[in-house]
């Protein structure tokens, strides 16, 4: 059943959301027509509830119906499904893979959090300690970035793979926060490799048309930071 | 570095994450050498292998060394694709067992941890959450004979190692697995009649014992 041109493809996101970032970003890459079905900020529709109903979170991908919940995981199902459509997002060597998969998690479980810790640490001090995280964890994907891409653009060589997807979506709150807090997250000097990697990210096409502005992220970033601290968290 | 032919394992007896990748490797017939590790003296190897996270299991395979118990997994499943498939064929259903996997990942460990590691009102809503947990996946499962349908999978896998800590569960927070969700107990009666797992599965009563010497060591109770 993959790739028949009459499957319906929905997906339910938010323009900010890095995570709906990466699913746009495969879609895009993928040449999948999709339905963009935009959640309100602070709202959760019947059709997210219904659909993922364990996490109750964005992105969810439908496909024909069946939903797909988890970015990463999304990712990989597009790239199985529309198999014939464009390059490879998963490397052809299980190695690889396995080496892409390990960065993707994380990204995920150390970059992610102390890159937002910036954003909701209630105390200066807390804030230090995620910076420090956040410019400590991209230390090591530079190192990363030099032994997996052998000398090409990407972390997947010559194209986009999986791991560039699931790091590139961020590459627009990076921004975001490089600007808010007045310091650079990708250095020249330190990350040389992932300063280019990230020009040659967002110059893609695709890409280009799913981060969103940075003034945009900072704007709301300030709202965001605002309820954080005028409210006790709510979910 | 000369990469030494053969596939090592890195590993602790009792941890649930590398019995996954044990389970994975008999399932496959594959030959390895099983290295156990001090975890309060790790070694050098280990120290190499998983510079980033220094935790076990690492999987060393011809001299490159794979870490994250369930990208071991995959990684296993991909290279010896021969035999015993663990991740279905189609992409939906693989989609399902990775988010099922990823569940269990995200929800059993730290929750079990807390129901020995708490006491009082903290270690009740503990045992909500877990009770929670193993209904959901009790749902998830119904009445296939595997997470995996008819085949014993990737989630199966994922899950299985800690079944050996139900005892340990129930004891510390008090409440019974087979009362709340009595088809996984069914579920985990059937994976133990695979010599995969019947071999790999430490005795519930030593993973309480090791429970009873961790409490000791943090000083709880």
């Amino acid at each position: 059943m993959a790739g028949s041109g009459n499957s319906e493809v929905k997906l339910l996101g938010a323009w900010a959301s890095p995570y709906v970032a990466r699913a746009r970003i495969a879609l895009n890459l993928k040449e999948v027509q999709y339905e963009f079905l935009e959640e309100q900020f602070g709202t959760k529709s019947e059709l997210l509830l219904k659909s993922n109903p364990i996490y109750k979170k964005i992105p969810v991908l439908i496909h024909d119906d069946k939903p797909i919940c988890e970015s990463l995981i999304i990712v990989q199902y597009i790239d199985e499904v529309w198999v014939s459509s464009g390059p490879a997002l998963m490397p052809a060597d299980a190695y690889d893979r396995a080496l892409h998969r390990f960065w993707a998690v994380y990204i995920d479980d150390k970059f992610v959090p102390s890159l937002f810790g910036m954003m909701r640490a209630p105390t200066e001090e807390a804030k230090a300690e995620s910076k420090e995280q956040a410019l400590a964890s991209l230390q090591l994907l530079e190192e990363a970035f030099g032994k997996i891409s052998k000398g090409k653009p990407f972390f997947g060589g010559d194209t986009i793979g999986y791991l560039d997807v699931a790091l590139g979506a961020f590459v627009g709150w990076m921004k975001a926060f490089e600007e808010m807090n007045g310091f650079k997250l990708l250095d020249d000097a330190k990350t040389p490799l992932l300063c280019a990697w990230a020009e040659n990210f967002c110059n893609n096409e695709v890409v280009g048309a799913v981060i969103p502005e940075t003034a945009k992220l900072v704007e709301l970033a300030k709202v965001m930071q605002a309820r954080f601290k005028s409210a006790p968290p709510a979910n | 570095m000369a990469s030494e032919k053969g596939v090592m394992l890195l590993d602790f007896w009792v941890s649930p994450f590398g019995q996954r990748a044990r389970i994975a490797l008999a399932e496959k017939g594959v030959e390895y050498e099983y290295k156990e590790e001090n975890l309060r003296d790790k070694s050098e190897l280990l120290l190499k292998s998983n510079p980033i996270h220094k935790k076990i299991p690492v999987l060393i395979h011809d001299g490159k060394p794979i870490c994250e118990s369930l990208i071991i997994v995959q990684y296993i499943d991909e290279t010896w694709s021969d035999k015993a498939p663990l991740l279905p064929s189609d992409p939906y259903q693989r989609a399902q067992a990775r988010f099922w996997a990823d569940f269990v990942d995200k929800k059993v460990f730290e929750c079990g941890g807390k129901l020995w590691k708490l006491k009082g009102e903290e270690q009740e809503a503990a045992k909500k959450e877990m009770i929670e947990i193993l209904q959901i996946l009790e749902a998830q499962l119904g009445d296939k004979k595997y997470f995996g349908g008819d085949i014993f999978g990737f989630v199966d896998v994922a899950f299985v190692p800690f079944t050996s800590w139900f005892y340990s569960y129930e004891t510390c927070a008090n409440f019974s697995v087979e009362e709340v969700a009595p088809k996984i107990v069914q579920w985990a009666k059937r994976c133990m009649e695979r010599e995969s797992v019947e071999k790999t599965l430490p005795d519930p009563k030593r993973v309480y014992e090791f429970v009873c010497y961790l409490k000791k060591r943090f000083g709880i109770e």
